[in-house]
C-alpha cells in the first residue's frame, strides 16, 4: 500500500488510487510488477535502505537548505575571472531567461507534431537563419552538443562526402579539448589525423608545412580563427585555397563574438563552418549546456550528408506560412545505422537563447560587441606590456585572449595563480601542459564585462604578486 | 467534443521582417576614454576583416520580447497538458529544480575554474554519480555525455575499448540490436565502427532467444537493448540473454530510456548489464527544451578488463569523473586512466544534471519507487480503458502486462477506414492533447506509442480515452473528416512534402529569399 501522496504524482491520492485499482481489478500496485522474474525483482527493504537522496520525499524547504549549504562552497569570481580556452564569461541579457524558461518552450518536446509547435519551429528556424547571416553560410542545423563535437562531426561528414579519402589535416593550435574530442570520434574509423605546426614567430599555421601535408587523400582541412592561443589566422582564406586545390573540403571554426569584425567562414570560402556558440548568450555553467554550431554552404551533396535537425519553411493546407522539420531521411529515426549521425536530443533551447541574443544585437550590435571585446582585451595587453610582463610571444594580433609568459619570475605559474586566488582573482588558463615549449605561460581572456578599472586591478595585482 | 481547445494564432513575422534601420535592442557598456586612447586603432590586417556587415535585423528590446512571447503561445509543453510520447518520459519538470538551475553559484562557474573553488558543485556531482549508480545497480558513473544518444556512443566506445585492451577487437566486429530498438541504437553502433546485426522480436514481442543464439558468435562484441522494451514489455529472459552474451565475452548494454518503468523494482545492474546510460531529461525530470539540452550519464559494472594491468570497466569511462580524495579532503575531476576519451569539450551538461540532482534529492529511494509505480499504473489504466475502442489493438502479447509505456496499433482502423495513425494524432492535437509517438517501433503497423508518466492525472487520461473514442467514431462514420485535421492548432496540416522538395527546400531565410528572387 502506498501511503505517500506527492505533489508531482497527482494520482497518489488514496481516493484516486482506489478508483484506478478498482478499474484494473487489482488490490495493490505491486501486482502490476508480476512480470518481473523473482530472481531480478528487488527486495523492498533493500531498496528503501539505499542511500539515494534522503531515502524518502522531502519538502522544498529542506531541499533548498541542503543545496544552499553545498552551493555556498562555490566561489564566484565575476568580474575578476580571466579564463577562456573556448568558453568565455560574457554577460547574458536579462530577457533571455524569461523567454526560455516559459513552460511552452522549456517543457516542450522535439516538434514532431508541427501543427501544434509552430512557435518552437519558427524560433529554431530564426536561430538557423540568424546564425547563417552571422557566419555568412547558407544552412545551419538546429544545433549539435558543443563546438568540439560539432568539429568532430564536420570531419566525419567530410569523410563521407569525400568517400575514399582517409586523412584530415588540422592545425596543432586548435582548441586542445576539441582535439581530444576529434580523436575520440575519429578513432573507430581508421582515419589519419595530421597536425600542422605553427610558425615560431607568428604563432599561426605554418603554410609550407600545410601545403606538404594536404594531398589527394585529404578529406578535410580545418582552421580555427582565432586559434587556441587567441591569435588571428590572417591566412585563413589562403588555407582554404590550399584545401580546394586538392579538392578537399575546407572547414572553418570560429568564435561567433568576433564576427562583427573578423571575416566570417562564408567570406573565407568555407564548405563547413563550426563554432562553440556559448559566448553568444549562454552562461559558463560549469561545462554546459553549450551550443554546437554547424553550418554548410548550400550544396545538394553537402546537405544530404549534414548531421543534426533542420527546420524548413513551407506552407499549411490553407496556404499559410508554416515550418516543419525537413530532410529527416538523414536522421537516426529514419535511416538508423545509415544516418548521418546518431544525434537526437541536441541543444535546442540553447539555440533559441542565442537567437534571442542575436535579435537584440542586430547588425550594429554585433559589430559593437566585437569591438568592445577587442578593445578591452587590447587594453589589458598594453597595460601588461608596459608593466614589463612578457606578452609579445608572437607577432600576430589577437582578439579576446592572449598568452602571457611568466618565465622571468622563476616560479611555476600555479604559484602566481594561487596568489591571485587569495586576492579574489581567477587568472588565466595554464597552457604549459599542452605547449611545454612555451614555458610558464597562461592564456588570459577578456570580455565586455571587464571594466577599465577591473583590468587595472588585475595588472596591479599581478605586479604585486610577482614582486 | 465537450472541451474546447483553440491554440493561439499569431501571424507572427520573422525577426527579419521586423527589421528597421536604427533600432537598438541592447546597450553595451561604453568603452572608457582611456581604453580607446591606449589601444588606438584596430590593427587587424585587411585580408581577415569582415567585408560586409552581417545581415541581422535591428529590433528594439520590446519587440524581441513580444515576438518570442507570441511564439511560445504557439507551442505546447508538459506545462500545458499531457504529452504522452512513448519512450520520451515527458514528465512534469519541478520548478524547484529551475531555481537551482538559475543560481549564479552554478551558472557563473567557468568549467576550467580551479577545482578548489567549486567544491560545492563537485560534491553535488559526486552525489549524483553515486545515486545514479545505486538506482541502476551499477558500480561507477560518468556524467559526461550530453544526451542519451551521446551516452550510447560512449557505451559502445567502451565496448570497443574493452575488446581492444583484450586484443580481440579484430574478430569482434558486430553488435546485436533487436528490431524494436530506437533509431539512435544502430546509429550509435555505426558511429563506433561496428556492424549492426538486427534480430527479430518473437511473437510475444520480446527478444527471440533462438534468433539471438543464432546471431551470437565469436564475432559478437555486444548487445544493446532496453528493458522494458519499446512495446512496454519486460524482457523476462534477460538473465538468459546476459548469459548467452557473456559466454562469448560480449558486453551487455542497457539503453536507459525506459528506466521510468522499473525504479525500485528492478535494476539493470542486477539483470546482467555491464554498461547503462541514463536519460536525465526523461527519468529524472530535466526539461526537454524543444530538443535539448539533456544529459546522458553512462554507468558501468566494474567488470575486469585486464587483471594483470589492474584495469576494470570503470577505467574506460568517458570524460571526467568526480572523485573524492581522502587525503586532501577535496573533490577532484579525474580522467579515467584508460578512458575512451572526451565526447564533448568540458565536464558535462551541468544544468540538466542539476535538475536531475534536485529531482532525486526531493524524492529519495522510496519516492522514486512510487514514481515507477504510478507510471505503470497510469499506463495500465489507459490500456484497460481503451480496450474495446474500434480500430485500436495491442499487437504482440495482447494479454501481457505492460510497464510504463504501451504501443497501440491503428492498423485495423487504417484497414477499415483509411484513417492513419497520423490522422489520429492530428485529431488528438485538435482536442488540446499532444499526440503519442507515431510509427515507432517499426515492428508495429500504424504504431502509436503512449507513455503517460506518473505526473499525469486520471482526469486527463480519461479525457484522452474519450478523445480516442470520439476519433474512432468519426473515422468509422466519416473517414474523410480526419484527413482535414488538425483545425484548432495555429496552422492546419503542414505540407511536409513541399518542405522537402528540392524546388522549395528553404532551410534558412536567406536561402528562401534567394530562391524567391531567381
Amino acid at each position: 500500500m502506498i501511503k505517500m501522496p506527492h505533489p508531482w504524482i497527482p494520482n497518489s491520492s488514496p481516493k484516486i488510487l482506489k478508483e484506478m485499482s478498482s478499474t484494473l481489478g487489482i488490490s495493490s500496485v505491486e501486482e502490476l510488477f508480476n512480470d518481473i522474474p523473482p530472481e531480478i525483482r528487488l527486495n523492498k527493504e533493500f531498496w528503501d535502505k539505499l542511500e539515494i537522496g534522503f531515502g524518502k520525499p522531502i519538502s522544498e524547504v529542506e531541499a533548498k537548505r541542503f543545496i544552499d549549504k553545498l552551493l555556498s562552497k562555490n566561489r564566484v569570481f565575476q568580474p575578476y575571472v580571466f579564463l577562456g580556452g573556448g568558453v568565455y564569461v560574457h554577460y547574458v541579457p536579462s530577457i533571455i531567461k524569461y523567454i526560455v524558461t516559459r513552460g511552452e518552450f522549456l517543457t516542450t518536446y522535439t516538434p514532431y507534431q508541427a501543427e501544434i509547435s509552430q512557435g518552437l519551429l519558427q524560433a529554431l528556424f530564426e536561430y538557423q537563419s540568424l546564425m547563417a547571416e552571422l557566419l555568412d553560410m547558407d544552412v545551419v542545423n538546429a544545433s549539435m552538443y558543443d563546438g568540439g563535437s560539432s568539429l568532430a562531426e564536420a570531419l566525419l561528414m567530410s569523410l563521407r562526402v569525400n568517400r575514399g579519402r582517409g586523412k584530415v589535416v588540422l592545425p596543432r593550435t586548435i582548441n586542445v579539448m576539441h582535439r581530444e574530442v576529434v580523436e575520440t570520434y575519429l578513432k573507430p574509423h581508421s582515419v589519419k589525423i595530421e597536425y600542422v605546426n605553427y610558425d615560431k614567430e607568428t604563432g599561426l599555421v605554418d603554410l609550407e608545412e600545410l601545403k606538404e601535408k594536404v594531398d589527394s587523400n585529404t578529406a578535410a582541412v580545418y582552421v580555427q580563427n582565432p586559434n587556441f592561443l587567441g591569435l588571428i589566422e590572417t591566412e585563413a582564406k589562403a588555407i582554404g585555397e590550399i584545401a580546394h586545390d586538392k579538392r578537399s573540403l575546407f572547414v572553418v571554426g570560429v568564435n561567433p563574438v568576433t564576427l562583427g569584425i573578423l571575416s566570417p567562414p562564408g567570406e573565407l570560402g568555407a564548405d563547413i563552418a563550426v563554432a562553440e556558440g556559448q559566448p553568444l548568450g549562454l552562461e559558463p555553467s560549469f561545462g554546459g549546456p553549450y551550443l554546437g554550431v554547424f553550418a554548410i554552404r548550400f550544396d545538394n551533396e553537402l546537405i544530404k550528408q549534414m548531421p543534426g535537425r533542420l527546420i524548413g519553411l513551407t506552407t499549411d493546407t490553407d496556404g499559410r506560412r508554416a515550418f516543419a522539420m525537413i530532410l529527416q531521411t538523414r536522421e537516426q529515426h529514419i535511416k538508423r545505422e545509415k544516418a548521418t549521425s546518431n544525434i537526437c536530443t541536441n541543444e535546442a533551447l540553447a539555440a533559441i537563447s542565442v537567437a534571442i541574443y542575436l535579435s537584440l544585437l542586430g547588425r550594429e550590435g554585433v559589430v559593437e560587441l566585437s569591438r568592445n571585446i577587442y578593445y578591452r582585451a587590447h587594453y589589458a595587453y598594453e597595460l601588461l606590456r608596459r608593466s614589463g610582463f612578457n606578452v609579445e610571444l608572437f607577432k600576430s594580433d589577437f582578439f579576446n585572449e592572449f598568452p602571457v609568459n611568466f618565465d622571468n619570475y622563476g616560479v611555476n605559474y600555479m604559484v602566481i595563480h594561487e596568489k591571485l586566488l587569495e586576492k579574489g582573482i581567477h587568472g588565466g588558463l595554464y597552457i604549459k601542459p599542452w605547449f611545454p615549449e612555451l614555458g610558464e605561460t597562461a592564456l588570459f581572456a577578456f570580455t565586455e564585462i571587464h571594466r577599465a578599472d577591473d583590468i587595472e586591478f588585475l595588472v596591479l595585482t599581478l605586479r604585486e604578486v610577482v614582486g | 467534443m465537450n472541451n474546447v481547445f483553440k491554440q493561439a494564432v499569431w501571424s507572427e513575422p520573422l525577426v527579419f521582417e521586423l527589421d528597421e534601420e536604427g533600432k537598438v535592442g541592447y546597450l553595451l557598456p561604453e568603452l572608457e576614454e582611456r581604453i580607446l586612447k591606449t589601444v588606438g586603432n584596430v590593427r587587424i590586417p585587411e585580408k581577415i576583416l569582415r567585408k560586409n556587415k552581417p545581415n541581422l535585423p535591428s529590433l528594439s528590446e520590446v519587440e524581441v520580447v513580444r515576438h518570442f512571447t507570441r511564439l511560445t503561445q504557439m507551442s505546447y509543453g508538459v506545462d500545458c497538458g499531457p504529452v504522452p510520447l512513448g519512450s520520451c518520459t515527458m514528465k512534469y519538470n519541478p520548478k524547484v529544480a529551475l531555481d537551482v538551475a538559475l543560481d549564479p553559484r552554478v551558472t557563473n562557474i567557468h568549467p576550467l575554474q580551479d577545482p578548489k573553488t567549486i567544491q560545492g558543485l563537485l560534491e553535488i556531482m559526486y552525489l549524483l554519480q553515486k545515486w545514479l549508480a545505486l538506482i541502476t545497480g551499477m558500480d561507477y558513473c560518468s556524467l559526461h555525455p550530453a544526451a542519451g544518444a551521446h551516452g550510447e556512443l560512449a557505451g559502445v566506445l567502451i565496448i570497443r575499448r574493452y575488446h581492444e585492451i583484450k586484443g580481440q577487437l579484430g574478430k569482434k566486429n558486430e553488435i546485436i540490436i533487436p528490431d524494436s530498438a530506437h533509431g539512435t541504437n544502430p546509429a550509435s553502433v555505426s558511429m563506433a565502427g561496428f556492424k549492426v546485426v538486427e534480430i527479430p522480436s518473437s511473437r510475444d514481442g520480446c527478444v527471440d532467444l533462438n534468433a539471438l543464439k543464432e546471431a551470437v558468435g565469436e564475432q559478437t562484441a555486444g548487445l544493446m537493448i532496453t528493458n522494458p522494451n519499446t512495446l512496454g514489455l519486460f524482457e523476462r529472459n534477460i538473465l538468459e540473454i546476459a548469459r548467452i552474451l557473456h559466454e562469448v565475452d560480449a558486453l551487455l548494454y542497457y539503453d536507459g530510456a525506459n528506466l521510468n518503468g522499473i525504479m525500485g523494482y528492478a535494476r539493470p545492474g542486477d539483470m546482467g548489464f555491464d554498461i547503462a546510460h541514463i536519460n536525465i531529461h526523461k527519468t529524472f525530470g530535466a526539461p526537454h527544451g524543444g530538443g535539448g539540452p539533456g544529459a546522458g550519464p553512462v554507468c558501468v559494472k566494474d567488470r575486469v578488463v585486464d587483471p594483470d594491468k589492474g584495469v576494470t570497466l570503470k577505467d574506460l569511462l568517458p570524460g571526467y569523473v568526480v572523485e573524492y580524495n581522502v587525503e586532501t579532503g577535496l573533490y577532484e575531476l579525474v580522467k579515467p586512466k584508460f578512458s575512451v576519451g572526451l565526447l564533448r569539450s568540458f565536464f558535462a551538461n551541468t544544468i540538466p544534471l542539476i535538475w536531475g540532482f534536485v529531482y532525486i534529492l526531493m524524492l529519495g529511494s522510496r519516492g522514486l519507487r512510487e514514481v515507477s509505480e504510478y507510471a505503470v499504473l497510469n499506463t495500465n489504466y489507459f490500456i484497460k480503458r481503451i480496450g474495446g475502442i474500434n480500430g485500436f489493438s495491442l499487437e504482440y502479447g495482447e494479454e501481457s502486462l505492460r510497464k510504463h509505456e504501451v504501443t497501440v496499433s491503428a492498423r485495423k482502423l487504417y484497414e477499415d477506414t483509411g484513417v492513419t495513425a497520423e490522422d489520429v494524432a492530428k485529431g488528438l492535437l485538435d482536442r488540446g492533447l499532444y499526440a503519442p509517438t507515431m510509427y515507432f517501433p517499426l515492428i508495429v503497423k500504424e504504431a502509436l506509442m503512449f507513455e503517460f508518466t506518473e505526473t499525469e492525472t486520471k482526469r486527463n487520461i480519461d479525457e484522452y480515452v474519450e478523445a480516442m473514442r470520439s476519433i474512432s467514431k468519426v473515422a468509422y462514420e466519416n473517414p474523410q473528416e480526419p484527413k482535414k485535421w488538425p483545425i484548432n492548432t495555429s496552422v492546419k496540416r503542414v505540407d511536409v512534402v513541399k518542405a522537402n522538395h528540392p524546388k522549395f527546400l528553404a532551410p534558412s531565410w536567406r536561402v528562401y529569399l534567394r530562391r524567391r528572387s531567381t
